[in-house]
This record gives structure tokens, sequence and C-alpha cells, in this order.
């Protein structure tokens, strides 16, 4: 929604997180975490490059506001434990 | 404390007045003195600052850019193709609305390569966004950059100028110029305090994508800003009058252009000779008159149309050529007078390209052409003055 | 955040969700490393590059530091600036980073990489090597690896992929006696950090080569963004080193696989000859026994 010249600072000074971003949205296919087969390795939080892992005991949990599903963390984990599903099944 | 001085040293004094903090710049003839004379003075602990010696104009612009964002005052100074190079980032300076202040020695563009003086690098840069002064004298190099960076600096101006020497003619030339106390100018010109800066403890982005819904609007509040800055100045040197005793004619300065019937309109140093020229020209009972254009952004667009609706006759003196419909500086006065009630015959004269002299007997040519020109009602709009090979005489 | 398990890098994070990259994209794990390990009181500088869109449109920013956008060749030049600036207002123990793309560094930005390499600026420098120009839409740059496709070096009937070879952007940076230079994986994210800190604690010009891979530009997919990160260390392809005042140390030693595992992923490569394979697996030896080397006996 276009903002009248008054209400804009003098240049484009951006300080509104970026959280307004539903990236989300774009996912093809989305991660299922088997919690129980979990072991807490932390890899799967540290490769994300969304920063949409969050450890939760350890274990993940994934923002699907967020997640654009790119299989990193299904593809690194070393347990097996997160799968990719194709969005809208399910 | 007077001293005999050139342009570029007075230039130089006016950024170590001004307190400059960040000075980055790359040497080009004829600016070198320039930059040389600050290094002098921030290695002598005269000037507090940082000199980054850059590794040309385009990253010295940029670092300067990046410097006034974190909040330093900063200063540079270059030439032709040292302020060609610097093109696109000049756009950028104002776009962030950075209000960095800034020699340009004008000099002409090559091929042919020339060190000498004309006006085209400054006139090319006119749709950057940038404030542009055009100096007649070296004290007014002094006191107009000082001038410039509370201009610059004001809240609802915000954007940077350029202080332009005519090359070699002022850079090289000495005259006496009065170099103010640092006491008053500090009073006359406090800290740099910007509103916005860039900064730990504050995560912003500074000149993040802007979609075309939005665009617009950030250019529109840049012209306001350019608008408030034509009327910022004028206020600004009227109490650069009251603190220093001098002033130096606002954005058009007018010489003996009452009950003027033909005006010439000039730039930089010539006006000095057409002065003088006016004066003899007086003195024999012609009513002649000088408008020396001493801001060409922002355009005094109301002070021509008042100056249009009191003559017959306007001579516009465009020390380069920009391939339009005309000179830069005579499609200017033409577009200022046009909306207004009477028009005078205006008509441009192109001359002193590549440092070509422009003698007082030229002027006076230009003063009878004038003239002539407004009797006959003159199609020609455009002279090309002391083209070898023409046959018009202007000597 | 709740209870953590012991993590190997550090926990805080400095980016946040909603940035606009590709998925799977190696240049957010970059930017992500590199502020784990600089901490908060940072400043970066981004010319024209992916990163430049990475926080989305105005006003949305996508990481807790601030941000200064710039020219696409001023990288270096901002960074001086920036410094400059901090230094003579009395700013202190502010890291001052210049973070750009390959094209924005090794072709258009090396100018003023050189200006402020040569100055000793105070201040790190990070390519994030995706090796082409991406953010344009998969562009060769002076980084692209011989032998690759990209739109302007397109295979066809004439094979026109490139035929030059990767700019040696460290050796670049070495000729102008930086105190420290080091290549980084993202799949290495212990060595990636532990190299930041390392530069952290230095004054000077600091520069930092990493690699960054791109699903969009190297035709992978997203979910081998890690794995070929692995590979290109492993390979050789991509050695992880450090030269600290110019004393080379090898990070990483690498399995020392055959080059074709680290190609075979990715789409970028599949026109190769199994000749041209050989070529590269020759250079990357030879590349790999310089950096033995040098290790060994000094530049």
């Amino acid at each position: 929604m276009t903002k009248g010249y008054e209400e804009i600072p003098l240049t484009p000074i951006s300080d509104t997180p970026s959280t307004v971003n539903l990236t989300g949205l774009w996912r093809a296919f989305r991660p299922i975490v088997d919690k129980a087969k979990c072991k807490k390795c932390t890899i799967c939080w540290k490769f994300c490059p969304d920063v949409a892992i969050v450890l939760v005991d350890g274990v993940p949990e994934i923002d699907l506001n967020y997640c654009k599903g790119c299989g990193i963390c299904s593809f690194e984990c070393p347990s097996k434990c997160i799968v990719m599903v194709k969005e809208g099944t399910e | 404390m007077r001293k005999v001085m050139t342009g570029n040293y007075a230039s130089a004094y006016g950024a170590k007045l001004a307190r400059a903090e960040v000075i980055a710049a790359y040497p080009i003839t004829p600016q070198t003195s320039i930059v040389e004379k600050l290094a002098d003075f921030v290695s002598t602990g005269e000037l507090k600052a940082k000199f980054i010696p850059v590794e040309s104009e385009h990253s010295a612009m940029a670092a300067c850019i990046a410097a006034q964002t974190a909040g330093a005052r900063t200063y540079t100074a270059t030439s032709s193709h040292g302020l060609a190079l610097m093109h696109e980032v000049l756009m950028w300076a104002s776009g962030a609305r950075l209000p960095i202040v800034m020699t340009n020695v004008s000099r002409a563009m090559a091929p042919p390569w020339s060190v000498w003086v004309d006006h085209m690098d400054s006139v090319a840069q006119r749709d950057t966004g940038w404030m542009e002064f055009f100096c007649q004298s070296n004290q007014e190099v002094l006191d107009t950059i000082i001038m410039a960076y509370k201009v610059c600096e004001s809240k609802g101006v915000m954007l940077p100028a350029m202080i332009i020497e005519d090359a070699f003619i002022l850079s090289h030339t000495s005259e006496p110029v009065d170099v103010p106390d640092q006491d008053m100018v500090d009073a006359f010109l406090p800290a740099y305090a910007p509103e916005f800066k860039i900064e730990v403890g504050k995560p912003r982005g500074f000149g993040s994508l802007v979609r075309p819904d939005q665009y617009m609007e950030f250019r529109y509040k840049a012209m306001l800003a350019m608008r408030e800055a034509h009327d910022r100045f004028l206020r600004v040197e009227k109490e650069f009058k009251q603190v220093f005793g001098r002033e130096h004619g606002g954005l058009l300065e007018m010489y003996r252009c009452d009950n003027a019937e033909f005006v010439l309109v000039a730039a930089g140093s010539v006006a000095g000779t057409a002065k003088d020229v006016v004066d003899s020209l007086r003195a024999k009972g012609f009513p002649v008159g000088l408008a020396r254009l001493r801001a060409f952004r922002p355009f005094p667009h109301e002070e021509i149309r008042a100056l249009a609706g009191k003559v017959a006759g306007i001579a516009v003196l465009d020390r380069s050529y920009t391939f339009g419909a005309a000179g830069a500086m005579f499609t200017e006065v033409k577009a200022s007078a046009y909306s207004g009630q009477k028009k005078p015959v205006i008509k441009d004269y192109i001359a002193g390209l590549g440092g070509r002299d422009i003698t007082p007997k030229t002027i006076e040519r230009i003063f009878e052409d004038i003239q002539i020109a407004t009797k006959r009602g003159e199609e020609t709009e455009v002279e090309w003055v002391d083209v070898a090979g023409l046959p018009r005489r202007w000597h | 955040m709740a209870l953590m398990p012991k993590t190997t890098i550090p926990e805080e994070e400095f980016s946040v969700p909603g940035n606009t990259g590709c998925p799977g994209c190696g240049a957010n794990l970059v930017m992500r490393y590199l502020l784990k390990g600089l901490g908060e009181r940072t400043i970066v500088a981004i010319p024209a590059c992916c990163w430049a869109v990475m926080p989305g449109y105005w006003p949305s920013h996508c990481l807790k530091i601030p941000m200064l956008y710039t020219a696409f060749e001023a990288t270096g030049a901002a960074i001086s600036g920036l410094r400059a600036a901090l230094d003579v207002k009395g700013v202190q123990d502010v890291n001052v980073v210049g973070f750009a793309g390959d094209g924005g560094t090794v072709d258009i930005g090396l100018q003023a990489l050189s200006g402020a390499a040569e100055r000793q600026t105070d201040a790190i420098y990070v390519m994030y090597d995706n090796e082409a120009y991406m953010n344009t839409g998969i562009q060769r740059s002076g980084s692209t690896p011989w032998g690759a496709w990209t739109t302007t070096t397109p295979v066809g009937s004439n094979r026109d992929y490139k035929h030059e070879a990767k700019k040696d952007i460290i050796a670049i940076m070495q000729a102008h006696r930086i105190p420290y230079a080091a290549t980084v994986s993202v799949a290495y994210p212990e060595d990636f950090i532990r190299k930041v800190q390392k530069a952290k604690s230095i004054n000077g010009f600091r520069f930092i080569h990493a690699l960054s891979p791109c699903p969009p530009g190297w035709r992978i997919n997203p979910m081998h963004s890690i794995e070929v990160a692995k590979l290109a260390v492993d390979t050789h392809s991509f050695p992880l080193y450090e030269i600290e005042n110019g004393k080379v140390r090898v990070t990483r030693k690498g399995k020392g696989l055959p080059v074709s595992e680290y190609l075979k992923l990715q789409g970028r490569f599949s026109h190769l000859t199994d000749a041209e394979v050989a070529s590269i697996q020759k250079t990357v030896d030879d590349h790999w026994h310089y950096l033995e080397e040098e290790e060994k006996y000094g530049i």
C-alpha cells in the first residue's frame, strides 16, 4: 500500500523485521519431523538457511510460516527422521 | 586573517574551517593542491580528520557516502573526468539525502584532452540532485563552502552541494582572501547532527529496494528539498553577512541590472570580466547589466522570470555545450522566462570552451549582438563565439 | 529460547526469518555463520548482489545488525569510509564488514577492494562466492570455474562453456600483504566460525572467501547445498586453508575424493566429457599439491 510522501523517511531506511515476509507460502515440499527418532544432534538447526528451525528440548520445531521446503534438514539429518512430503498432501 | 591564496587553497581553508571529518579524494589536474593542502592540515593536526587516499574518484564519493551515513561531515574535490567518473555515485549521494560538500574545479572534457576551463563537466551533472554554485572569486569559494554545509545539513534540505572553481583561473590564481576565525565559523556552523545514521545497536538498512508503487514519493521529497534549498540559501547568506560582513549576491547576482535594457547572464570567473565591460559600456551610456548565475542548481527560476519581465534582451553565455536545442544555461533561462508575461529576446552565446579566453572585447561584441538581435527580432538563437573558420569576428 | 543441548556453533542468531533468498541458498548460511562469529557490534556494507535483495523490499530488514546498501563496485570504498567515520568519531570495538558476491569482488569490485586492502583498512571483507552473477540470472563472472555452464557461457554446439580459469582471489589478496585471509565452506560451520573469530581478533585488512552453493545457478537440488559444499572440500576443488601473515595452514585435509563426485551433483557441469573432467582433476590436483608445498615450505 503506497504511503503518502509525508509519511516516508527522506531516503529508504528499512527498520521492519523481515518476519512480515511469509516465505512459507513458497513451499512445494514440507518437512515432517519424527520426534521419537530424533537424536538431538542439532545438525538440522545448524544448516537451516532461513533460521526456520528452533530447538525445543533439543528437538527441531520447524516454523512453517518461513520454511521454504529446501530439504537441507531432511538430507543432512543423520537419523533420517525428517521426511519431505508434497505440500497439499496429507 | 587576510592571506593571498589560490582558489584551491581557499577550498582547502573552507573545508578546514567547516571542520570536515572525513576527506576521501583522488588527484586530478587542476584540483591537486586542494587535497595536498588538506593532507598537510591533517598531518600537522590543524585539522582533526581522517584522510583516505582512495584509488579513484568513484571510490572517493563512495567512501564519503559511507562516512556521511555513519555521521561524519565529509568533503572531497575533483575535476572534469573525475567528476564524470563519480556520476553514478553523485546520483546515489543525493538519493541517499546526504549533505556532502565537494569542490569541482570545472575543466573541459576529453577528447580533445584539455586541462583548461569550461563548464561541461559541472553542467553535465545537473540532473544528479546536487546543488551547483559557480564562483567568481577565491573569497567566494571559501565563503560558499562554509555556507553550503549549513544549507545542505538543514533539516528540510539534506542534499549535497558542489562549489565550482574555474580551472586555473580561480584554482591557480592568487587573490587576497579573508580567512574567518575558527570560533566564528563554529558559532555559525554547528557540528553535523543527522536525524538518521548507521550505528551499532540500531539494526536498519540504508538504501533498500523500493517498488514502483512507492519510488515516486521519495523523488518528490527530494524535489521539495531542492526547492527549499533555494530559500534556505538566501537566509543562510543573510546570516553569513551579519556574522562575517559580506555576501556574494544570492542565487542570481544582479550587477547594474536596474534600468538595464540588455543583460548578460553568465556563470563563473568570466562574470568578473563582464562586470568591467558593463562599467565601461555604462560609462558610454549603454543600458547594460550583468546577472551572474551563481546557482545553477537550485536554478533561480523566479529571479530570472522577474528579470525577463524588465529587459528587452538577454544574452546567455554558456561555457559548455550539451547538444540539445541550445546550451544548458540558455535553455533553463528561456524556460523560466517563457511563463512570464513579457518575453524578451533571449540569445545563446557558446564561448570559452576548452579554456579559450573570453576577452573584454568579446563580451562587448556579445552586448552589441544582443542589441542588434533585439532590434531585428532575430531568429538565430545560438551563436558559437570565436570559432576559427566562421565568418563572424568577436574581437 | 528453550533449553538447548550443547551445540558446536554459537547459539545466538543475528539473522531474522523471512529473507527472500532462494530455498537452499548458501549465501544465507554464509551471513548466518559470519554474524555468529562476529556478534552484534557489526556494521555491514553490501553492494548490488543477491544479498542486496535478501532483506526484501523497503522497509523489510532481515538482520539484527545495521546494513548499508552501496553501489556495485564500491564495497571496498564503503568500508574505508565507514571505518574512517567511526575512527574520527571515536567509536571503538566495531566490526566493519564488506559482504559482496564474487562478481562484485573479483570483477567490477576489484579496484575498490585492492585500494581498501592496500590502505590496510581495518575491516573484514567477505566474498560469498556462488561462482557467477547470480542475482542477475546466472551470467559468468571471473570467479566462474573452468567448464561451467552459465547463461553467457552456454554449451550449445560450439561448447562455449567457460574456458577461462577461476580467478584466485586469495592470491590477489596475498599480493597486498594483508594479515589474514581464509577460505571457508558452509558445510563446515565450526571451521568457518573459528576463522571468523580469528579474523575478528586481528587488526588491518582481513579477507574471507566463502563458497556459497546456489541451487538455481549450479543446477542442484536445494537439499544438496550442504552436500555439494562438503564435496567441494573433500575433492580439493575448494580447499579450506588460512594464511596468517604469509603463513599457509590447511585446516581440513579432506578425503581426496575424485572431482567427478563433486561435479556429478551439479547440472552446470553435466555436459563435460571424461577428458574434460580429467583436465579439471589435473588442475585441482596441481593446486592442492601447490597448497601442500606452500604449507610445508612457506611462500
